[in-house]
């Protein structure tokens, strides 16, 4: 990566390779009475151009075995009806990407405009269009998950009912790669070569299988570097499809590279979501009951294959979080609008549900003139509670809830924060801390998920372990990582296991052919799930590694020890051999061990874990400019406990590129539409993710609460920097501008917001002296 | 995002260069930096027919000052400007190396040019307010048998949203800045440091001494991302007031109540008109204090 | 009609000729002309910084320059940023300290940081600038975007390279020092 030595698939060539243009809606609603390709075809350079029809109208359905889904046909090129701009209808294949964009604005459609559903509002207004036949509301999915009938008695009578509402912008996961495939028939393996930029290798080939109508081991996925995914890639985009049908159909390599544009307005979206919230609290500020209707703007279509439930899914089942919900009632929908669908992006609800907690904390706080902190104290699931199952029905493993909000308080106490607020304060900006703590479910294998109802049910994976006749190891796993640095982890666990050195173990993933079945690298699971299977694979080879050194040593297997790349009998220094020996004589002189030690070294196994959670107590200081209503991150801190952390700086990392992301979602990043349902942030310019200068340096604290349900002790933990970090920037944000009385429940907070609410807040301080003069 | 295609031709020279543009027609393009000019194309908002590369044409890159104040060429890039040490540039053109920081980021500075700004005529431009608040003439090279020049005042150049008084066959060879001005200072504000302004403003004031409390003789005000060109502010009830940031707030609400802002995603009139009040009166503020 | 042209240009030190389209951004030119794939693009219109390489030593968006622009010129990209200061580590010190520091996870967008942090402090950083802070490195990193680390560790990285470029007597050593836990051994550490 340093010397330029990667390679991502745009960075791949093929001889007679070619390369798809499409061409997408520029509306937002139309039908499509006609495309006409003929001129696009008459260019120099260009060999194809593909409709619907010529590809056999070809789709995906995402399917969630639930009475109260509606799963809708994602066409792989919309043939009659576009449902958002930016939504493919034909591809051009040319000699060059130059060629084949010049031809696609060639490509000649007619359009019958319809009327859009830019937003929620629009879709469930009482008679309007439905976006899908068989919709009500345009609601794909509206799930009662919860209720409890004693919430109308409680909300009658408790000392405090906050009521609320909350926002989350649509956002772009936005990795600095696009998507991209390189699709390429291999005619002496009889096998269509489908090189792609993904987290789910195995699900993509399911998923063109499934389009395409062709078996499975007619397609090898193969993921070359990928340059950031997010949850983007972790759905099946029907370009990928197209790209293969293409391939598939001219027998020649196609390949394709999302540009920016189509990045920002014709992938997959994240976040966009509406929090409606009653919460109860006794006087003392006891959390006493919790009614939230959750609506999410999912976009036009169900991703494939986790359908569009996955957020309402998500936020129904975790709302509650870190605290003790006694009564809980939670509706939750998606619903479908003129715009792209959407994707699990990192956090997935949870950097929503964390800031809904978070802020009914600090509301309740201010009411009942609580100290913020103590408030969160009352009403966290403490170190007796454990294992502690709420009322979502979760049954939360130990965490350290209390211990991190302890920890993170006096570290900022320790480090002089209040001090340096106060300087700002001096200085004539608004300044403010804030808080959030929350847990992060991780890691969680099929036992967990079937409660979702998926028509394909995630969580398990598989690792194969195999060591070579010279002693070096080989493992192939179901994941899939993009700069997690899995190559170096995974060879920390499999080599801890065999007594080897980890530069003696390579991971090979993201190949269908390496692995029989996996789901990829989102969930924060990779190291839990994919290395708890390495893990057990790697043990049962070490098995063997002792079995055959103590029949070669005519020792117990029991006594035999695997460090430092030799196998030693424990308690006699001599009797030793070196691993790659045993390795040596397991291949090359099988002959030599009895017969059920004999024929190589391997093992495959496999991991699905229920789940575990990690948590973390975030806490920012921002400054705020009121006079252009800036909002600069001045410091931040992180105490999370992941359980057992097997690399220090891959983690920090993780969460600190976590925050970036939350931070961004948090005061910048947002996509827009207009009332016609047109893409305005179909740029960088115009679609802002944080730089250097909107971040600060980030600390973080590591406690160890180890998981008991993990081969290594370890939690996930790839989300959780964006899933704590808008709730606790919204809460500085709103402790800097708590003397104005203004306060926020929506994200991102734009400068304009802020000058806007200040004065609002000051045309009403000024009203009410005037009316106390009066 | 790839470019649509077009004709590219070399100019060597500045009469090349215009005569090449007058023979191609209106759909011909100069291309300097690119930094503006490329996004546009590889976006497919803009489809020259043909570029005229001058970025090899020599002698169009310096800072000169003297007697008859600072030239600048039209190729001198950014960053130039930005890191000139020459002290008589900086004597009485401070403001211009102080500003420059505001454009995009380093590698922009280092490639995009002062002409291609002015000729971009983006109303949030640093360099484009700097020029109407100095006084300062554009020099334009157009064809001919003998190729003729002229100087257009800046005030008079920018004409509407990214549009200006160049006839398509000309190039701007030279900014040229007849007048030092020492206290004069630019303020603004992005979402982000090295984003489009929302509101830029750029101010100078003369005052009578350099005494607290001195009298203003006159000040000078133009703010950006407030219009489609520059807004000159209306300030002639300024002089006399004395020195102070009392008065630099009241001119920052003076130009707010006189500018019409359209409302664009990053912020309402109402937003912009709290902007220009405050960028305003941090540009005076700065401005006295050099 | 393609409108074409015969070009020389020096990457890397090696002088090669060849035939581009003129609307061809060196970008592309660079990747898939010339096989240095490791200039990577990410916008495509010059906000990203993924793209970044040196064209007679100054940094710049290859996305934003025409191919055929370079003719006669000098291009430095990642590829070529080994060689050089250090030939028995192989890395250069900037890329070592992108190593030692964490600076990358995906590596896409790390050859722009390499070169635009090679640009800045080898000859665009002003000779009388003095001391190098984090606040000037912090603002020639928002030239760029990242989507991983949040910027600490290439920070870190360009702050920790220009302290001992300006300071070669108090030079760290990174290498050597890192244990298991560092990213020493791993794909991406070794820098493929």
């Amino acid at each position: 990566m340093l010397t330029g030595r990667g390679q991502f698939t745009g960075d791949m060539s093929r001889v007679g390779m070619l390369h798809a243009a499409f061409v997408r809606s520029p509306l937002a609603a139309a039908r499509v009475t006609g495309i006409d390709t003929a001129a696009a075809l008459a260019q120099p350079g260009v060999r194809a151009a593909f409709t619907a029809a010529d590809l056999g109208e070809p789709y995906l359905m995402a399917v969630l075995e639930r009475a109260e889904f509606r799963p809708t046909r994602m066409p792989i090129l919309a043939a009659t009806e576009v449902r958002y701009a930016g939504e493919p209808v034909a591809m051009v294949l040319a000699d060059d990407p130059y060629a084949a964009q010049d031809a696609a604005e060639l490509v000649d459609a007619d359009w019958q405009p319809l009327q859009p559903l830019p937003d929620i509002d629009a879709a469930r207004a009482p008679g309007a269009r439905q976006l899908h036949d068989g919709l009500d509301g345009n609601c794909l999915v509206e799930l009662a998950m919860f209720t409890d009938e004693r919430l109308p008695g409680i909300f009658a009578t408790a000392a405090l009912v906050v009521e609320a509402e909350f926002t989350s912008a649509r956002v772009a996961a936005l990795p600095l790669e696009g998507r991209a495939c390189l699709a390429d028939w291999d005619a002496a393996g009889q096998q269509l070569v489908l090189h792609c930029s993904t987290q789910v290798p195995h699900q993509l080939r399911s998923g063109v299988a499934q389009a395409l109508g062709i078996a499975e081991h007619s397609i090898r996925v193969r993921v070359p570097d990928v340059g950031g995914g997010f949850g983007l890639k972790c759905v099946v985009g029907r370009e990928e499809v197209a790209v293969a049908g293409a391939a598939l159909r001219l027998r020649r390599p196609v390949g394709w590279v999302e540009d920016r544009q189509e990045n920002l307005t014709a992938s997959f979206h994240g976040h966009q979501q509406r929090y409606r919230v009653r919460a109860a609290f006794s006087q003392g500020g006891v959390m006493l009951g919790l009614d939230a209707e959750i609506d999410c703007d999912v976009g036009a279509y169900s991703a494939y294959p986790f359908t569009s439930a996955v957020e309402p899914l998500m936020a129904c089942s975790e709302l509650p979080g870190v605290y003790k919900v006694p009564a809980y009632r939670a509706l939750g929908r998606a619903i479908a609008t003129s715009k792209p669908p959407t994707a699990p992006y990192r956090g997935v609800s949870r950097p929503q549900i964390v800031l809904v907690m978070e802020r009914l904390m600090e509301k309740a706080a201010r009411s009942l003139g609580l100290d913020p902190l103590e408030i969160r104290r009352r009403n966290l699931i403490g170190p007796q509670d454990f294992p502690y199952t709420g009322p979502n029905a979760i049954t939360y493993d130990r965490g350290s809830y209390l211990e991190s909000l302890q920890l993170a308080d006096e570290i900022i106490g320790t480090q002089g924060w209040r001090a340096e607020l106060a300087a700002i304060r001096a200085g004539g900006l608004r300044a403010g801390i804030g808080f959030a703590c929350f847990s992060e479910r991780t890691a969680y294998g099929t036992p967990a998920m079937s409660l979702r109802r998926m028509g394909m049910t995630p969580g398990y994976d598989t690792a194969l372990v195999r060591m070579d006749p010279s002693g070096e190891v080989l493992v192939s796993t179901g994941t899939c990582g993009q700069g997690q640095g899995h190559e170096t982890t995974f060879a920390q666990i499999v080599a801890d296991r065999l007594g080897l050195h980890p530069d003696q173990v390579r991971l090979r993933q993201g190949d269908t052919d390496l692995a029989s079945y996996g789901w990829g690298t989102w969930g924060s699971r990779s190291i839990v799930i994919g290395g708890g299977a390495a893990s057990r694979a790697a043990d049962q080879v070490a098995q063997r590694l002792r079995e055959i050194a103590a029949h070669l040593l005519e020792a117990s297997a029991q006594d035999v020890e695997l460090a430092d790349g030799s196998a030693s009998v424990r308690g006699d220094a001599a009797s030793t051999v070196p691993i790659s020996e045993l390795a040596r004589i397991a291949h090359f002189q099988a002959h030599r061990l009895p017969e059920h030690l004999r024929y190589g070294l391997e093992a495959r196994e496999t991991y699905d874990p229920p789940g575990t959670f990690s948590n973390a107590c975030h806490v920012a200081l921002v400054s705020v400019e009121p006079d252009t209503g800036l909002v600069v991150l001045r410091k931040y801190l992180v105490v999370e406990d992941c359980g057992v952390v097997i690399n220090p700086m891959i983690v920090d990392g993780q969460v600190r590129g976590g925050v970036a992301q939350g931070v961004g979602a948090a005061l910048l990043e947002q996509i827009r539409y207009d009332n016609d349902g047109q893409p305005i942030s179909g740029t960088l310019v115009d679609y802002r993710p944080p730089t250097a200068m909107q971040l600060c340096p980030v600390e973080v604290v590591h406690l160890e609460t180890p998981s008991p349900f993990s081969e290594t002790g370890s939690k996930g933990m790839g989300e959780g920097g964006t899933i704590g970090a808008p709730a606790t920037v919204l809460n500085a944000i709103n402790d800097a501008l708590a003397g104005d009385d203004v306060a926020f429940d929506h994200i991102p907070v734009l400068p304009p917001d802020v000058t806007a609410a200040l004065a609002r807040a000051q045309a009403a301080v000024s009203a009410a002296a005037v009316q106390g003069v009066q | 995002m790839k470019p649509a295609p077009f004709r590219y031709h070399l100019a060597g020279t500045v009469p090349e260069a215009v005569s090449m543009l007058a023979e191609l027609g209106e759909d011909a393009k100069i291309l300097a930096g690119g930094q503006s000019l490329v996004p546009m194309m590889t976006l497919r908002l803009a489809r020259p027919s043909d570029l005229v590369d001058i970025t090899r044409i020599s002698g169009l890159s310096y800072l000169r000052a003297g007697l008859d104040g600072l030239r600048i060429g039209a190729l001198t890039t950014h960053r130039m400007v930005e890191t000139t040490r020459d002290p008589a540039v900086l004597a009485g053109f401070g403001v211009l190396a102080r500003a420059a920081r505001w454009i995009g980021h380093y590698p922009i500075r280092a490639r995009g040019t002062f002409g291609g700004s002015i000729a971009h005529a983006d109303a949030t431009s640093e360099w484009c307010l700097l020029a109407v608040l100095l006084d300062a003439q554009v020099v334009l090279a157009g064809p001919g048998a003998t190729p003729r020049e002229r100087t257009v005042p800046a005030a008079e150049f920018f004409c509407g949203l990214f549009t200006t008084a160049a006839e398509p066959a000309e190039m701007i060879t030279e900014i040229w800045f007849p007048r030092p001005s020492r206290s004069a200072a630019l303020a603004e504000f992005a979402p982000r440091q090295g984003d489009f302004a929302v509101v830029a403003a750029a101010a100078s004031v003369d005052i009578d001494s350099r005494e607290r409390g001195a009298a203003c003789r006159s000040v000078r005000v133009v703010v950006g991302g407030v219009g489609s060109v520059p807004f000159v502010v209306d300030t002639g009830a300024v002089a006399g007031l004395p020195a102070s940031a009392s008065t630099w707030r009241e001119v920052g609400e003076l130009a707010a109540s006189q500018i019409d802002p359209p409302e664009y995603a990053d912020g309402d009139a109402a937003y912009r008109r709290r902007l220009t009040a405050t960028l305003v009166a941090r540009a005076l503020d700065e401005a006295s204090r050099q | 009609m393609k409108d074409i042209r015969q070009i020389t240009v020096t990457v890397n030190d090696q002088v090669r000729d060849l035939v581009v389209e003129t609307r061809r951004t060196l970008a592309d030119m660079l990747r898939h002309d010339l096989g240095y794939t490791g200039t990577h693009l990410g916008c495509e219109h010059g906000v990203c910084g993924a793209c970044t390489v040196l064209l007679d030593g100054l940094p710049v968006r290859s996305c934003l320059i025409f191919g055929v622009q370079a003719d006669g010129r000098t291009v430095a990209t990642v590829e070529g940023l080994a060689d050089g200061t250090d030939p028995d580590a192989q890395l250069s010190d900037l890329q070592r300290a992108f190593s030692d520091q964490h600076a990358l996870q995906c590596g896409f967008c790390t050859p722009g940081f390499l070169m635009l942090a090679e640009g800045y402090l080898s000859g665009g950083r002003p000779a009388d600038a003095g001391e190098v802070t984090e606040a000037e490195i912090r603002d020639v990193v928002a030239a760029n975007l990242c989507r991983c680390t949040g910027y600490q560790g290439i920070v870190e990285a360009i702050l920790a390279t220009a302290r001992s470029r300006l300071d070669p007597a108090g030079r760290e050593r990174g290498d050597g020092e890192r244990g298991d836990a560092g990213l020493g051994g791993s794909e991406q550490g070794t820098g493929r």
